[in-house]
C-alpha cells in the first residue's frame, strides 16, 4: 500500500449517542481511524460494541434517538456530515454502499432481481439508457455468478447465498468506492459463507473497491482483511496490519479474544481463554479504559483516565495503558486479580 | 429410576433406527390434482446411531440438513414417519401421551435462543421451577431449596437475587445459564442442546461451554449436542454425526472424524470453516453449488452433483456407511483413497 494516497475515509473522533431512558448511551465514543483506499478492513467486536452503529455512521444511516455527537467523517475528503440530502443520497449509493446481515429483509420481496438491479441505477442515474443498464446488469450477474435464469425470480425464490450475492450486485451497480459489509455472511452456512468471502475478495481484486468488513467473526477476519480494527464498549481499541494483530496482539482484550476463538485443529489441546465477565451497559460505561473491570492486567490508572490511542508500533496503534505514559501511571495501589 | 432398566443393561441411552420424517408440501386441492401425486419435504430420510449414556453426542451439518428434526424426534416431540427412537430400551413410538409426559423429565432441551425460551412476564424462578411443578407435583415442599441449588450450580449466585429477576433485567449469558438450570432442574438423563450457544458473544462462550461440559460430570448427563459450527462441538463432543440433506455423510469419535474426514463432504465443511491465523487461509477451493431442495434430493449419494470425487456410481447407487476406521463410518462409495 502506498503511503502518499490519502485514505479514502477518515473518521475523526466520531461519537454517536443513544437518547435511553437510561440517559445518553454512548454506543461509538471518540473514535477515529482511516480506511485505506482498496483495502479490505475487518472491523471486529462483539454484540453491543458499536461496530454496526460506526458502520451505519459512515452512512449517516443513525436515526434518532440516535445521532452522530461529534467528530467528523471525511470521504475523499469532504466532510459527508455536512452534505445536503441532495449530496447525501447521491453519496449513498454511488460512492458508498452497504450489505446487510439479512439479504431478505433488505431485498423488496415483490420485486424481482432485475428490478432491483434497475431501480437502483434509474435512482442514482436517470438518464441512463435501458441497453446500456441492461449490458451493465449482464457483466455484474456474470461476475457474481447469478444465473441469467436468476433475473426473473424473486427473493423468495433464491438461495440464501444467492440472495446475498443480489445484495453485493446492488453495491456494485453504481460503482461505488466503499462497500460496508455489516455481517455479510453471517447468516450463511460455512461452505456458502466461504464462497461469498473469496468473492468479496476477488471483488476488490478486479474493481479496486474497498471494503469495510464488519463482523462479530475474528476467525472470519483472519480469512479476508488486510487490516483489523477491533472495537469493545464503543471505544476502539486496537488497529493494525491483519498479521500483526494475530500474531502480536497488543491490548488485553485483543489477546483475550484470540485466545477464546474456537478451532477445529485437533492437536491443539490448548483451552479456551474465559474471559471474566460481560461486555457493560453503555449507559453506564466503566470509568477510564472500559475494559478495565475485565482486563487481567489492569492497573489503577486503568480505572481513572481514558486512553488514548497510541501507535505502538508502525502502523499498530493500541488504546491501552500498557503501552503509554501518563505522571501516574507508576502509582502502585491494588493490582486487579485475574 | 426403574430397576429394570438400569445403567448396565443398557449401555445405549438413544438408539435411532433408520428414522425418517418427511413433512407433507402444502398445496392447494388443484395443484395435487394436477402433480398427480403429493410432495413431501424428506428432513430426515433414514439415519441410525446410537447415544452411549454419558457421551456428548454431536449433530453437526448446514441448515436443511436435518439436525433439529432428528433433535426433536430423539426426544418424542415429534413422530417418525418411518423408523423408531428407543429411549433407555424404550421405544418412544409406542408409549401413550402419559407415560411419554413420564418419560420427558428424564430428557429435557436447551434452545437456541434464551429470550424467546423465556416467559418475558415470568420471574426467572417461576420459569425454572416449573418443571418440577409439573413432573413432580408431590415434593412441592422442596422445590424451593431444588430451585435455590440449580441456580448456584450454573453460576447465578446468589440464587436468592437471580429468582426474582425477570428476563430483560440480566444478560444474554445470564439468560443462557437460566435455560440450563431450567432444562437440569428435573435431573434428565438426556439433554438435548439445539445450538445451545450459538447466540453468546465469544468472549461468554468459552465460559458457557466449560459450565455445560462440568454440568455434565456432575449431573451424570448425556448430551445430543445439535450445531452448526464444528470448532465448537470440538470442545464438548465426543462423538460426531455429519449430516448432509437427510442423511449420515460420516459419523465416529469426534478426535477421529476431524483428524481424518473421510467424507467429501465433511472435508469441505472442515476447510470451510474460517481459521483464526492469517497465515493459515484457505487456499481450497469450495464445492459448486448450495444444498439441493429436500422435496427431490439428488438421486444415488447425495452430495454427488457437489462432489469433486463423483463417478458414474456415485448417481445411481446410495453409499451406506462403512466402518473404514475402527470407530469411524463414513457413506461414500470411494472414501478408501483418504485413509
Amino acid at each position: 500500500m502506498n503511503d502518499t494516497t490519502p485514505p479514502l475515509v477518515q473518521i475523526r473522533d466520531l461519537s454517536v449517542t443513544y437518547k435511553t431512558r437510561l440517559g445518553d448511551t454512548s454506543a461509538v465514543d471518540k473514535v477515529s481511524f482511516d480506511i485505506r483506499r482498496g483495502e479490505i478492513l475487518g472491523l471486529v467486536g462483539e454484540s453491543g460494541c458499536g461496530k454496526s452503529t460506526l458502520g451505519k455512521a459512515l452512512l449517516r444511516m443513525i436515526m434518532p434517538p440516535g445521532r452522530i455527537s461529534a467528530g467528523q467523517i471525511l470521504f475523499n475528503g469532504e466532510d459527508i456530515l455536512t452534505f445536503d440530502d441532495k449530496r447525501l443520497r447521491d453519496y449513498r449509493g454511488r460512492q458508498a454502499s452497504m450489505i446487510f446481515q439479512d439479504p431478505m429483509t433488505s431485498l423488496n420481496p415483490v420485486q424481482t432481481v432485475e428490478q432491483h438491479l434497475t431501480e437502483a441505477i434509474q435512482v442514482h442515474d436517470a438518464g441512463a439508457e435501458s441497453q446500456s443498464m441492461a449490458r451493465r446488469i449482464q457483466a455484474l450477474i456474470e461476475r457474481l455468478g447469478i444465473m441469467q435464469s436468476r433475473l426473473a425470480s424473486y427473493p423468495h425464490q433464491l438461495s440464501g447465498g444467492m440472495r446475498q450475492r443480489v445484495m453485493i450486485g446492488l453495491g456494485l451497480v453504481l460503482n461505488a468506492g466503499l462497500i460496508i459489509a455489516d455481517e455479510a455472511t453471517t447468516s450463511l452456512d460455512v461452505i456458502v459463507e466461504a464462497k461469498l468471502v473469496d468473492q468479496l475478495r476477488e471483488i476488490r481484486d478486479e474493481y479496486g473497491v474497498t471494503i469495510l468488513a464488519i463482523t462479530h467473526n475474528i476467525a472470519l477476519v483472519a480469512e479476508m482483511a488486510d487490516r483489523v480494527a477491533v472495537m469493545y464498549a464503543g471505544n476502539l481499541v486496537e488497529l493494525g496490519e491483519v498479521n500483526r494483530i494475530f500474531d502480536r496482539p497488543l491490548h488485553p482484550y485483543t489477546q483475550g479474544l484470540l485466545a477464546s476463538v474456537p478451532t477445529t485443529e485437533i492437536n491443539e489441546r490448548k483451552e479456551l481463554y474465559k474471559m471474566p465477565g460481560e461486555p457493560p451497559n453503555l449507559a453506564r460505561p466503566p470509568s477510564g479504559c472500559r475494559f478495565h473491570p475485565r482486563c487481567p492486567v489492569a492497573m489503577p490508572i486503568c480505572s481513572r483516565y481514558r486512553p488514548g490511542l497510541n501507535e505502538a508500533a508502525p502502523g499498530h496503534w493500541v488504546h491501552c495503558w500498557l503501552y503509554q505514559d501518563h505522571p501516574e501511571k507508576e502509582e502502585k495501589t491494588l493490582k486487579v486479580a485475574a | 429410576m426403574n430397576a429394570q432398566l438400569s445403567p448396565q443393561l443398557q449401555d445405549n441411552l438413544v438408539e435411532i433406527q433408520d428414522l425418517k420424517k418427511w413433512f407433507p408440501v402444502q398445496k392447494s386441492f388443484l395443484d395435487q390434482l394436477l402433480a398427480g401425486r403429493k410432495d413431501f419435504v424428506r428432513a430426515v430420510d433414514g439415519v441410525s446411531f446410537n447415544i452411549r449414556r454419558g457421551e456428548a453426542f454431536g449433530l453437526a451439518g448446514e441448515s436443511g440438513s436435518g439436525k433439529t428434526t432428528i433433535g426433536r424426534l430423539a426426544i418424542g416431540l415429534e413422530t417418525p414417519t418411518e423408523g423408531k427412537v428407543l429411549f433407555d430400551g424404550i421405544d418412544l413410538g409406542r408409549q401413550n401421551e402419559r407415560e411419554l409426559r413420564h418419560l420427558r423429565r428424564r430428557m429435557q432441551v436447551i434452545f437456541q435462543d434464551p429470550m424467546a425460551s423465556l416467559n418475558p412476564r415470568m420471574t426467572l424462578g417461576d420459569s425454572v421451577v416449573q418443571g418440577l411443578k409439573i413432573h413432580y407435583p408431590e415434593a412441592a415442599e422442596k422445590h424451593r431449596d431444588t430451585l435455590l441449588d440449580i441456580f448456584e450450580r450454573v453460576g447465578l449466585s446468589p440464587a436468592r437475587y437471580f429468582i426474582n429477576k425477570y428476563p430483560h433485567q440480566i444478560s444474554g449469558g445470564q439468560r443462557q445459564r437460566v435455560v440450563i438450570a431450567r432444562a437440569l432442574i428435573t435431573r434428565p438423563d438426556l439433554v438435548l442442546a439445539d445450538e445451545p450457544i450459538a447466540m453468546a458473544d465469544v468472549s461468554v462462550r468459552a465460559l458457557l461451554l466449560e459450565l455445560m461440559v462440568q454440568l455434565k460430570q456432575e449431573f451424570n448427563l448425556t448430551y445430543l449436542f445439535i450445531t452448526h459450527d464444528l470448532a465448537t462441538a470440538k470442545y464438548i463432543c465426543d462423538r460426531i454425526g455429519i449430516l448432509y440433506l437427510g442423511r449420515m455423510a460420516e459419523i465416529g469419535d469426534l478426535k477421529e472424524v476431524y483428524s481424518h474426514p473421510l467424507h467429501p463432504y465433511t472435508q469441505a465443511l472442515m476447510a470451510a470453516v474460517p481459521v483464526p491465523d492469517p497465515h493459515k487461509r484457505r487456499t481450497q477451493t469450495m464445492p459448486a453449488g448450495e444444498i439441493p431442495n429436500p422435496i427431490n434430493p439428488p438421486s444415488g449419494c447425495r452430495f454427488h452433483p457437489r462432489c469433486p470425487i463423483a463417478q458414474e456410481i456415485c448417481s445411481q447407487v446410495e453409499p451406506e456407511l462403512r466402518e473404514l476406521r475402527p470407530g469411524h463410518q463414513a457413506a461414500c462409495h470411494f472414501a478408501e483413497q483418504f485413509l
